[in-house]
């Protein structure tokens, strides 16, 4: 929502372009490899994906623009790492505000300072805040350059069928309708997924009582790109707010809404102004302030019990909601479009066996629901749903404030990227580590010459060999598209791997471990990589 | 700890509590539990001396 007087688009800081309907109808009704339903950030990058393992797609958006406000605004280390992978991490650097450190107060005194895990071994800051309208620039900018994608705007799916070997989507946009056959469609239409709907799948999960306003807001604030939560502070007795910077001199104001205040109330214009001019007078602002855009949330952790139906994945909000404590909706699904973006490509090249897919499921559905027993966390110290929750998370507060063991109860668990241990992909351990990136685990960077070890990564799996590897060549019979990285078996790295001489770790195209061996030679890993992709499972 | 020190907590407890008032001795107690917990260094048998102090509440 917008104050009185402007558009839903007339926004004090960015400028919305249109976008229209194609004009030239006569490829439309062709028959696409992949079908995306829903540009926001999810789709946008699993075109992106696709487009670089060299896989074609169409692009269907509702819309004529990026989104209306700025929603999800915190991106998390390992989604710049999927950003650089798909070459468009620049522009996200020159935008982003970095951060590292939050700081929780009580009543208005400081009780806890978090850093979260960071050094020089990392190429990037554990979070970055931006505008999600950025986001999808930035993302569209790369789509709209890639001629293997076909992004078809004001194009919303009303329909969608089963045929043999395929999937028959019914479009409508300014200029028509018509139908669109695919061999396979992503489902990236966000929370309120119109193709859930059309195949009868509903959510499962909690609704909790915690509802937020969320505000933006414009004003020359002194202070540094730092999370700031403050808990039962004067301006909201025994309420929570969340306070970060954004690029463009905008604020994010998030306040709980007291109980029995109702959302409609409580998001009118005046009731707005004043809630946050409250916030303002408490962190000290004097100066001015304008109100750019402001929205209600709830804290859900919903989600589907299977992310695919036959020859439809779901990726991001179409597949699950999680609460915003914890910066995980955005994160979390530009993860599953990578996942999915990877596997069903190579599906699709032949250079893999249908069976790979089954791997998506159970990888993401165990992301969301590890995203839930954290983020449940966050939301009931955020919001105690109970007498009880409440006593202790008052009690924690209360003792933080001279003992800071106390403080810790206040950590809101920012988003660490999962481990697949259990997916079917994955080989479990047979060698003995002391450390280094498990099997599952995304890999633990470290300076290498003048860059990082992420820079060295191949565009599809790679082999990470301390030292000389024996049958080198057997890999590239089984995936020519391998990446063979040698690296020193005494260094810095070796010892953060726990690697000798003959250590081997394999990784994903998606910078997971995909298996690991003290000692291996290349007819060891070009096994494995052969059962991943033939779809038998790494430990076969 | 003898049961003369023992006693002493007692008696503080019960002090403590009236000083506070009933609006608040949850709180009281619920933070003293945590500081207990914290210096005793061993949840899991925290755990289950919660387990010990729910039973014959009536
Ligand atoms: C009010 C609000 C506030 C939020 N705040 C935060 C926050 O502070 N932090 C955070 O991490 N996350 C936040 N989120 C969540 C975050 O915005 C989402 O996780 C993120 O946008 C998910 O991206 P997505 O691409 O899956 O879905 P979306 O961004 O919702 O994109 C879905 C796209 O699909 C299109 N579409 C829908 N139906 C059709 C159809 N039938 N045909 C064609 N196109 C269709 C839509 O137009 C839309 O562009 C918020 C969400 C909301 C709604």
């Amino acid at each position: 929502m917008r104050p009185e007087g402007r558009g839903e688009l007339d926004s004090l800081y960015f400028t919305y372009p249109t976008f229209d309907a194609p004009e030239r109808r006569d490829h439309l009704t062709d028959r696409a490899a992949v079908v995306i339903v829903g540009g926001g950030p999810v789709g946008l990058t699993a075109a992106l994906t696709l487009a670089r393992c060299g896989v074609p797609s169409v692009l269907l958006e509702a819309k004529s623009t990026y989104n209306d406000g700025s929603r999800a605004i915190c991106i998390a280390r390992q989604s710049y790492h999927i950003f650089e992978t798909l070459g468009v991490v620049a522009p996200f650097v020159d935008k982003a505000l970095g951060w590292t450190t939050g700081r929780t107060f009580y009543r208005g005194r400081q009780i806890l300072e978090f850093e979260m895990p960071d050094g020089p071994h990392e190429k990037y800051r554990p979070m970055y805040n931006l505008e999600q309208q950025y986001i999808e620039q930035f993302l569209h900018e790369a789509v709209r350059a890639n001629p293997l994608i076909d992004m078809r705007w004001q194009s919303e799916v009303t329909g969608i069928g089963d045929e043999d070997g395929g999937v028959t989507l019914q479009v409508r946009d300014a200029n028509g309708t018509y139908a669109l056959p695919a061999d396979w469609v992503l489902a990236a239409d966000g929370a309120r997924s119109a193709i859930r709907g059309m195949r009868g799948l509903r959510f499962s999960g909690q609704n909790y009582e915690g509802r937020y306003v969320i505000a933006d807001v414009r004003m020359h604030h002194d202070y540094p790109t730092i999370r700031r939560a403050l808990f039962d502070p004067a301006c909201r007795p025994g309420g929570t707010v969340l306070i970060h910077r954004q690029p463009d001199d905008i604020w994010r104001i998030d306040y709980q809404l007291r109980d029995g205040e109702s959302a409609e109330a409580a998001t009118r214009e005046d009731a707005v102004r004043a809630s946050v001019a409250g916030v303002l007078s408490e962190i000290g602002h004097e100066g001015q302030w304008e109100l750019e855009w402001w929205s209600v949330y709830s804290a859900n952790t919903l989600a589907l019990d299977d992310y695919r139906d036959g020859r439809i994945f779901f990726i991001g909000d179409s597949a699950h909601i999680v609460p915003i404590f914890g910066v995980r909706g955005l994160n979390n699904g530009l993860a599953d479009a990578q996942n999915i973006g990877w596997k069903l490509a190579r599906v699709i090249k032949r250079t893999a066996a249908e069976t790979l897919l089954d791997s998506y499921s159970p990888e993401r559905r165990g992301a969301t629901l590890d995203v839930f027993a954290n983020a449940s966390k966050s939301t009931r110290f955020m919001t105690p749903p109970t007498r009880g929750w409440q006593v202790m998370r008052d009690a924690a507060l209360s003792l933080a404030l001279n003992h800071p063991f106390a403080g810790a109860f206040a950590n809101p668990r920012q988003m660490t990227p999962y481990t697949y241990a259990d997916s079917p992909i994955t080989l479990a351990d047979r060698d003995g580590f002391a450390c280094g990136p498990t099997p599952g685990a995304v890999i633990t960077n470290a300076r290498l010459d003048d860059g990082f070890l992420s820079d060295r990564l191949g565009p599809g799996f790679t082999v990470l060999a301390f030292g000389a590897l024996d049958e080198e060549e057997r890999i590239a019979t089984v995936d020519p598209d391998a990446t063979i990285v040698t690296l020193d078996p005494q260094g810095e790295t070796a010892r953060a791997y726990d690697a000798e001489a003959g250590t081997v770790y394999l990784v994903r195209p998606d910078e997971h471990v995909a298996a690991r061996w003290k000692r291996a030679t290349g007819g060891d890993v070009a096994a494995v990589l052969a059962a991943i992709l033939s779809g038998q499972g790494a430990g076969q | 700890m003898s049961a003369t020190t023992l006693e002493t907590v007692y008696e503080r407890l019960a002090e403590a509590i009236d000083a506070t008032g009933s609006e608040k001795e949850t709180l009281l107690l619920a933070k003293l539990a945590l500081l207990l917990a914290e210096a005793l260094g061993d949840p899991d048998r925290v755990v289950g001396l919660i387990e010990d102090a729910a039973r014959d509440l009536d």
